[in-house]
């Protein structure tokens, strides 16, 4: 049985709209005109116990609303969902025990009180026994680094370690599915490199499934080798990380090293020029006329140096969620 | 690893949650004490019925309107509610997500806080009513100790229910920004008809009568005058604040089932 089963899920919402100016503000007072926002549209998928998957969309595709629905906190309006074996907005208990969520820009914890008495409210809530409870913080704590940290009040802590604490938080009463929405959000690198680590481990200890949303594509390409991207409310790719980059990226990056200057116009006829800088062009070339346009190049033009790369990943998913269709 | 006895685990929950809150409210040592005179409007009020009680023809003499104020005060203090702009933030800001994500409903956190804050407040209280009989000692007077304990029953039943009013009107926050607003709205029945501003016997007979079936007497009015040893009808008192509580559960029940289906988690 898959862990998340999700078909023709969509979530529509009702906008009140509003026009600029006095006489807007006067018309919003007393006539208010709404627009039906589609913020999900009909997507399908599923995702097996212990996989890792990444879920990719610009900022308001539908990321967000699309875990709400997974995590039983607003009701679908049209589709299917099924979530460790239950409906998720039915919100049982069962279901409930079973489930966490990761938000990297909303916290759980009691600011003023020390990590450690809101994770006794979390043991008592989900009925752990004070044995396991100490079993499982103490291993938590050690996997996560955050030894002494759970005794200081919240607010005293970096937001690194905090971000840390709110996953021990979430993840005390041993969930089997996973869902992170920007959980490395706002952390410097070393914090964001502990995290990922962290979540790999935990993800292989107790065979958890994961559905990780992140701006940061280190995240991604750390731990997903699947993605789902969203756009506009719609699924428009569900697979591998790397077919994602062979289908949206059949070009490659030539850099190129000149010994004398050259105009724009003059670079242009070689390829889509990237950019200039002195001597220095940079060329996306179409992966079929690859080996065609490098020779025309050191035919035709007086090169120092020339190299050959693959496009960051973070400019093809830029790419992908920009234009919303993978080639 | 889940405990199976549900008495033990409610248990648990319930003493987890208070030792946990009232730990945070002791967090803010020197906002108590603003908090608790933020509520000395019923020692204001008492000047001026003691003096109009010397002038003019009233059911209550000067002593027991300085008694009964008293209690108002001490009353209130164990019966302040504050839960629906609370819940009005968490559900404008998505923070309930987090709640709504256990298996315990929201409610026991709002109410454990409320009820932990009680005994913060606690001790400020009694040593501001300490002062106020240092300074006005014809009105001290030691209740009846089958009174008392009666009239601390009734205390906590009059929190429950101002909370419940509360806790139902805060449901209007899934429809609207501002639930408080409601809340701002009926503050005005509450301070007019609790018997805050004044105690019900100086009312006109069929505004005392109206008054008596509202749930607001009883928050202060019916306490108060329990704790002082004024005459009232507890039978009629009890049930009138149970037929309110089991009304406004179920209303809650409703609000709070259809008000689910209305969260979008905000913010979050």
């Amino acid at each position: 049985m898959s862990a998340i089963l999700a078909e023709n899920l969509s979530k529509f919402y009702p906008v009140a709209v509003k026009e600029p100016g006095l006489k807007g503000t006067l018309q919003h007072f007393f006539r208010r005109t709404y627009r039906n926002i589609k913020a999900v549209q009909a997507i399908s998928f599923q995702i097996e116990p212990g996989e890792i998957v990444g879920f990719l969309g610009a900022n308001g595709a539908g990321k967000t609303t699309t875990l709400k629905m997974l995590t039983g906190l607003i009701h679908p309006s049209e589709g299917k969902v099924n979530v460790a074996g239950h409906v998720p907005f039915q919100r049982k208990s069962a279901f409930l025990r079973k489930i966490t969520l990761v938000m990297g820009q909303k916290q759980q914890l009691i600011w003023d009180l020390p990590a450690l008495d809101s994770l006794r409210i979390n043991a008592a809530v989900y009925g752990i026994g004070d044995r396991d409870f100490q079993r499982q913080v103490d291993e938590l704590t050690e996997m996560l680094s955050l030894e002494g940290k759970l005794t200081q009040p919240v607010r005293k802590l970096s937001l690194g370690e905090r971000m840390k604490a709110e996953l021990l938080a979430a993840l005390v009463h041993q969930p089997q599915v996973l869902f992170l929405d920007e959980p490395t959000l706002g952390l410097d690198v070393n914090a964001q490199v502990s995290v990922r680590d962290f979540l790999r481990e935990y993800n292989q200890r107790y065979q958890a499934t994961v559905l990780l949303t992140s701006h940061y594509m280190a995240d991604i390409t750390a731990l997903c080798q699947r993605v789902l991207v969203i756009h506009q409310g719609q699924l428009i790719y569900d697979g591998s990380l790397d077919g994602l980059v062979d289908r949206f990226a059949p070009c490659r990056e030539v850099e190129v090293e000149l010994a004398v200057p050259y105009s724009h116009d003059r670079l242009s006829l070689y390829g889509d020029l990237e950019a200039i800088d002195g001597r220095v062009a940079k060329f996306l070339v179409p992966q079929e006329s690859l080996t065609r346009t490098v020779a025309k190049i050191l035919s035709d033009l007086e090169v120092v140096d020339l190299a050959v790369t693959e496009p960051p990943i973070e400019e093809v998913i830029g790419r992908v969620l920009q234009s919303g269709s993978v080639v | 690893m889940n405990q199976q006895n549900p008495l033990k685990k409610a248990w648990r929950i319930a003493s987890t949650l208070l030792s946990v809150y009232y730990a945070y409210m002791l967090e803010y040592r020197a906002e108590l004490l603003f908090w608790v005179l933020s509520g000395s409007l019923p020692i204001i009020l008492m000047g001026i019925w003691i003096q109009a009680a010397r002038t003019g023809d009233f059911t209550l003499t000067p002593v027991e309107f300085a008694r009964y104020f008293l209690a108002v005060f001490l009353v209130r203090q164990f019966t302040v509610v504050w839960v629906i702009w609370e819940f009005e933030r968490e559900v404008v800001e998505g923070k309930l997500s987090f709640r709504l994500l256990q298996p315990l409903n929201p409610i026991w956190h709002h109410f454990a806080s409320h009820f932990a804050e009680r005994f913060a407040r606690l001790p400020f209280a009694f040593i501001l009513v300490a002062l106020f009989f240092w300074l006005y000692p014809q009105a001290f007077w030691i209740p009846d100790i089958g009174q008392l304990i009666l009239a601390l029953v009734v205390i906590v039943l009059a929190f429950a229910l101002r909370f419940l009013i509360q806790y139902t009107l805060s449901m209007a926050a899934f429809w609207t920004e501002r639930a408080s607003s409601l809340e701002q709205f009926g503050f005005l029945f509450y301070l007019f008809l609790s018997g805050i501003i004044a105690p019900l016997e100086v009312f006109p007979p069929v505004v005392r009568e109206i008054a008596l079936w509202t749930p607001y007497p009883y928050l202060i009015y019916f306490p108060a005058n329990l704790l002082v040893g004024l005459p009232v009808d507890v039978g009629r008192g009890l049930l009138v604040m149970l037929g309110w509580s089991v009304g406004l559960y179920v209303l809650y029940r409703w609000l709070w089932r259809k008000g689910l289906r209305q969260y979008s988690g905000m913010g979050a």
